[in-house]
């Protein structure tokens, strides 16, 4: 799986993973409440700046995951153009660009694990409801664990259709897949309960 | 408890795993993925509540910054796209489609399967994407809804497929089943 978060190691990479995502939905808000051109206009200068203060490579690499925008802001020039309206257009157009440019720039600075850390840490007031925290950084690994079986027994399935078919599997191949992939759940499950579950080593003793 | 906790992270990843699928393209060429099929059969199999935290559970995953959407997208930046409406109806999508098929009893499974993942699945979520796009591009309702009509087409084959693959899975793992126990 090829990761979002940049291999070239930054400045940013060392700042707290909570500050970073706290600035960014201040600056979120804040890019959302403005209308005014020269304020957006000079925020959008400004994240450009904060990627190439972290080198070209990396502001390159940032510049490919907003690919995604240009079909909505082909959109807006079409729009605007013909309806005359081009400082509406210009406003959303970078409101646009630096909001989703901000937002990748703290997934590319930050470590999985950080992140991993400011969830638990979001979370930690609902095991005071008797929810247990600990079963969602499991889910995460189960997750990361079961998307690549999944796939390898996609590819094994769709390997005995085609020796059996001369058709492509197309939708059907995703019954035997979500079949087999329920019977593995449930023996993760039992290994799981086998082990004690996954509630044995909660603080307040419940074993 | 751990087997409804493994079967969560199981559709979370079968979300994800769908989002690997190359989207195909409709006759007018526009482009459907398989993820968002994920997300109707999670709520159809694993009911409402158990349904939406797949869900949530796979929204997490891609918060962190892994590239699971469909395309290889992910990271905070997927929850301030001009398409984050829809991203973040996805709970309520799934939450819908698994709350009717628990309620609704009477019928063939696949078109009461089919028929709540149109209306948690497309009306429910095309109604989060729409006001997200008509927050992030500055246009009125109306004009978004135009904007994304085209994807609806591909969206009732996903219902109906989600129908299918749910009656089939019915017939060969009862148990599974965990909207209808």
């Amino acid at each position: 799986m090829i990761s979002l978060i940049s291999p070239v190691e930054t400045w940013a990479h060392r700042i707290p993973a909570g500050a970073k995502l706290l600035a960014l939905s201040a600056l979120t808000v804040a890019l959302f409440l403005t209308d005014r051109p020269a304020v957006l206009a000079a925020a959008t200068l400004a994240v450009i700046a904060l990627y190439l203060s972290a080198g070209t490579a990396f502001l390159r690499q940032g510049a490919r995951h907003l690919r995604m925008l240009w079909p909505f802001l082909l959109l807006i020039a079409l729009w605007h153009g013909l309806t005359g309206q081009a400082q509406a257009g210009i406003v959303i157009a970078l409101r646009l660009l630096a909001a989703l440019a901000l937002a990748n720039f703290v997934t590319m600075t930050t470590r999985l694990t950080d992140m991993i850390a400011v969830l638990t840490w979001v979370l930690s007031p609902l095991r005071r409801l008797g929810l247990p925290t600990r079963a969602v950084t499991l889910a995460i690994a189960m997750v990361l664990r079961f998307t690549p079986m999944l796939v390898e027994n996609g590819q094994r399935l769709a390997l005995s259709w085609r020796a059996r078919s001369p058709r492509r599997p197309g939708w059907r191949i995703v019954v035997p897949m979500a079949a087999l992939a329920l019977d593995d759940a449930d023996h993760v499950a039992e290994a799981l309960r086998a082990r004690g579950g996954i509630l044995n080593d909660i603080p307040d003793g419940r074993n | 408890m751990e087997r409804n906790m493994t079967r969560i992270a199981l559709f979370a990843a079968l979300i994800a795993a769908l989002g690997l699928i190359p989207s195909l393209t409709l006759a007018f060429g526009v482009p459907i993925t398989a993820q968002s099929m994920g997300v109707m059969l999670a709520g159809a199999i694993l009911g409402a509540k158990r349904g939406a935290l797949a869900v949530l559970l796979f929204m997490a995953l891609v918060a962190l910054g892994l590239p699971l959407l469909a395309g290889g997208r992910g990271g905070l930046g997927a929850f301030v796209a001009p398409t984050s409406g829809f991203f973040l109806g996805w709970p309520v999508a799934a939450f819908v489609t698994g709350l009717i098929v628990e309620r609704l009893r009477s019928g063939p499974l696949a078109v009461t399967v089919a028929l709540a993942s149109i209306i948690g699945g497309i009306v429910v979520m095309y109604a989060f994407g729409i006001v997200g796009m008509s927050m992030a591009l500055d246009k009125t309702l109306a004009e978004c809804t135009l904007l994304v009509t085209a994807f609806i087409p591909g969206d009732i084959i996903k219902a109906v497929l989600t129908g299918l693959i749910t009656q089939a899975l019915a017939r060969s793992r009862p148990a599974a089943l965990l909207s209808r126990s």
